[in-house]
């Protein structure tokens, strides 16, 4: 069976202050077929989908219909040409119902006056016995699981008739069953001719619902082709390429004693369940244990009970053998843990302070006699940092927020290891960086390890895990899946230790 | 090298502009009194000087206190009533002293009775802060609760009669209670005194310590704050009570010039306190402010209300100005940081490249 091409980027490229996102892309859009794109975070895909649905615009190339060339100024130009996107963060209202989520900005109304609420409520009825699913139309967004959120994110696309659909990791915070009704729903748009673009970074997921696939590495398109005959191995190739980027790992050093161990951690979630699951683990002087891991796997919330984000986790943890009882951040800190938080912004700056500020924040003790805290003193320290991190600034006062990601990134570092942490959590260090801020903070973080302190690290590239880590482990729905030494781990090892739990792979492909 | 003898004037006038907009609240307190200082007479006499920095240290205690609270990313709506109870609260000991319903009553000499005054506001601003961090309820109700509970408080208190004739008693050491609201050291008013105290004490905490810095943390980002260690409980609780004790030595002052103290006292004083911080570049979502900036901005306040009034002009339009005055200040600070914003980038990417 033959689909046409509904919409294909040429040449498309889109640079960013500091990073070249999208290099030179050629991207056709089968229409009628699901279309696969996958590659690391950061590679390019999210950029690719947002420029097809006018969030942002190329810098140079061209986006053609048919012959035609177009230009998305916004999303409502892009909704016009029939594209619909959802995103992997939720763009709902919680204070609205199902049925006013889906119609918001597009309200059905009485003769332009008052909104036809009748009319919203039926067609989100109808809506919803085609995704087999029972929500009511007034329930309330926020009191809806955030699998049942995706679902009315899914539904609000279907309901402006949507001729391509984006779907971007629709299904990380999905159960089993709600992926199996959401593969129905996509066989459905399918053979109604809807084209869709389908992201995830469950490759065996790709491998069963994708017609087309689409692997991008660093801006760059490495591999084009119809699924048939694709394997986990082939995208593992093209996304990672064959040599791999080269992180420093010259410097081999050995390890201490063990310096921080945690037994039989857990935390439940709101929403019932467990968002880490009786994970253990230890760490000796020097070492840097990596955790691999999807999105939603727990990690990040691991690391967030080791510092005592959340005093309602259970489990102990142990510094240099002796039990930490405290239940402060403040208290974890003074024990010699330190976080870098995945999210810069929000949990890691105060982007209304200087520079300066943010790096001494948790450390301000060290300035301080009585009530006296020496300004000179903090400012040689943090000149002292300045220069060690290399951090490049046109003066300590400036806002923080006028810095690359980066920069940016190794003032929260500086701000870490300012506590003289002995143990440093690190949450997606790379994140938002570019590449050559990215080289310079894992130097940064193997030279940390050969001065004997132990970090740990959660990151999603497996790249990234695989060249800077001393062991891995791997987490999957809240529980370690699998332990590897550095010598001994595979890409594919990996991949599929992080894949236990999730939807089975049946391997059963339907005809094309 | 070219380059920068190109990029250099740019840069001064930026920096040029930026002065004149971080020191615009200054200015225009120059600007109203030399206004004030040509049409209105008498304006420039001691006496009327005097008067007038009293009027203003009432405002100032008030809307230091709130500066902290707002850069915490607070407010606190109850000072105004904590003015009121607490004035009450001094009239009442010094004319009844405690009575202990045990035929006699316990008396308090001066010191005794603004001890526990304070602690009074203290204690209002441990409430306010008990509801905000412990029972998460948000700024504005909590302290809004504190308000009307206050100012009932006060009026029970006498059942809204004033306590009139505060003259204290020798015997018990209380005459000395006008001291406070009438009394000079070195030729200078004890209100002003003590606003000095208070007003360099605050900007200490505010520049030179780390629960200074914290405040400003907590204010811009609480989330960052609390995993960078900062006990953000801790330093809330700071914020309301620092300004309970602010609103404390107000209603001591007042009770003390006045030689009586009325329930209604302080009724809508958190507005203008609100607004002097304002005027002074505090910004409402937290963060950022100054204790000097927000004395010079209670000044602003002053002055033009004092000068209006010796200048003839009705209340009703005194009001308005202030409003313009306000609003013209929040626009210009949204400028303000603007350029601000735009000067630090372009020393940044001259950096980058």
């Amino acid at each position: 069976m033959e689909h046409p091409i509904g919409l294909s980027i040429r040449k498309g490229t889109k640079v960013y202050p500091g990073t070249v996102a999208l290099n030179a892309a050629d991207f056709d859009l089968h229409m009628g077929a699901v279309n696969v794109l996958v590659g690391e975070n950061g590679a390019g895909k999210s950029t690719m989908m947002k420029v097809i649905s006018g969030v942002e615009q190329l810098t140079s190339g061209a986006i053609l219909i048919g012959d035609e060339q177009v230009t998305f100024r916004t999303t409502e130009d892009a909704r016009r040409h029939g594209i619909g996107i959802v995103f992997q963060e939720l763009n709902l209202f919680p204070n609205l119902t199902v049925a006013e989520n889906i119609f918001i900005a597009r309200e059905k109304t009485r003769s332009g006056i008052d909104i036809d609420k009748a009319a919203q409520r039926a067609r989100t009825r109808a809506l919803m016995e085609r995704l087999e699913q029972d929500i009511d139309p007034d329930d309330l967004v926020g009191d809806l699981r955030v699998g049942q959120q995706q679902i009315v994110e899914i539904a609000k696309s279907l309901a402006h008739d949507a001729r391509i659909l984006i779907l971007d990791e629709p299904t990380s915070a999905l159960s089993a069953a709600e992926v199996e009704i959401l593969f129905r729903v996509i066989a459905d748009l399918k053979s109604n001719g809807v084209g869709i673009v389908y992201i995830s970074h469950r490759l065996e997921e790709l491998i069963r619902i994708g017609d087309y696939i689409t692997v991008l590495r660093d801006g760059v398109i490495t591999g084009a082709r119809s699924m048939h005959g694709v394997d986990v191995d082939w995208i593992v190739r093209n996304m990672i390429g064959e040599s791999g980027k080269d992180f420093a790992k010259e410097i081999d050093h050995p390890f201490g004693e063990e310096v921080f161990r945690a037994e039989h951690v857990s935390l439940g979630s709101p929403a019932g369940g467990l968002l880490v699951d009786d994970v253990s683990l230890s760490l000796k002087h020097g070492e840097i244990l990596g955790i691999y891991g999807l999105m939603g796997a727990g990690r990040s919330e691991f690391l967030e009970c080791v510092i005592g984000r959340h005093p309602q986790a259970r489990g102990k943890f142990f510094v240099d053998g002796v039990a930490l009882t405290e239940k402060t951040v403040a208290g974890r800190i003074s024990r010699g843990l330190a976080l870098i938080p995945e999210d810069r912004k929000n949990d890691g700056l105060i982007e209304i302070l200087a520079i300066r500020e943010n790096m001494t924040l948790s450390s301000l003790k060290q300035f301080t006699r009585g009530i006296y805290m020496s300004l000179a003193k903090e400012r040689r320290t943090v000149a002292d940092f300045i220069t060690r991190m290399t951090v490049k600034i046109a003066s300590p006062e400036n806002p923080i927020s006028s810095l690359s990601g980066g920069n940016q990134q190794k003032v929260v570092i500086s701000k870490a290891l300012m506590t003289e942490p002995s143990v440093l959590l690190m949450d997606e260090p790379s994140r938002g960086i570019d590449i050559g801020a990215k080289a310079e903070v894992f130097k940064v973080m193997r030279s940390l390890a050969a001065e004997g302190l132990g970090i740990i690290f959660v990151t999603s590239d497996l790249d990234e895990v695989m060249s800077l880590s001393d062991r891995i482990l791997v987490m999957s729905n809240g529980r370690v899946t699998g332990e590897f030494p550095r010598e001994t781990a595979t890409n594919t090892a990996l991949v599929e230790a992080s894949a236990v739990g999730h939807a089975k792979p049946t391997r059963h492909k339907e005809p094309v | 090298m070219a380059d920068q003898t190109l990029t250099k004037p740019f840069a001064t006038r930026s920096d040029a502009l930026l002065f004149l907009l971080q020191a615009r609240t200054f200015i225009a307190l120059i600007l109203v009194f030399t206004f004030f200082a040509i049409n209105a007479p008498n304006f420039l006499s001691a006496a009327n000087m005097v008067i007038m920095s009293k009027h203003v240290a009432l405002n100032a205690f008030l809307a230091i206190g709130m500066t902290f609270v707002i850069v915490s990313g607070g407010i606190d709506l109850s000072v105004g009533s904590i003015v009121g109870l607490c004035g009450m609260v001094a009239g009442y000991l010094v004319l009844n002293g405690i009575d202990v319903g045990l035929g006699w009553s316990i008396q308090f000499n001066t010191f005794e009775i603004c001890l526990l005054v304070i602690a009074v506001g203290v204690f209002i601003g441990a409430i306010n802060g008990f509801l905000i961090t412990k029972l998460n309820v948000a700024p504005f109700i909590a302290t809004l609760g504190t308000l009307y509970v206050a100012r009932g408080a006060a009026m029970l208190s006498s059942d809204g009669r004033t306590f009139p004739n505060l003259n204290g008693n020798p015997e018990y050491g209380s005459d000395t209670f006008r001291w406070i609201g009438a009394g000079e050291i070195l030729g200078v008013p004890v209100s002003i005194v003590m606003l000095i105290a208070v007003g360099l004490m605050a900007a200490y905490i505010a520049t030179r310590t780390p629960l200074g810095r914290h405040i400003y943390a907590v204010g811009g980002n609480e989330r960052a704050a609390a995993l960078s260690g900062i006990k953000v409980n801790r330093t809330k609780y700071f914020v309301y009570i620092f300004s309970g004790f602010c609103a404390a030595l107000v209603g001591l002052i007042i009770s003390s010039q006045l030689v009586a103290a009325h329930p209604a006292t302080g009724n809508t004083f958190e507005l203008n306190a609100i607004a002097a911080a304002v005027l002074g570049g505090t910004s409402m979502s937290g963060g950022r402010g100054r204790i000097g900036g927000t004395i010079i901005g209670a000044f602003v306040i002053g002055v033009l209300s004092d000068g209006l009034v010796m200048m003839g002009v009705s209340s009703f339009w005194q009001t308005v100005i202030k409003g313009l005055v306000i609003i013209a200040a929040v626009v210009i600070d949204q400028a303000q940081q603007r350029v601000q914003a735009r000067v630090a980038l372009q020393a940044q990417s001259a950096i980058d490249n």
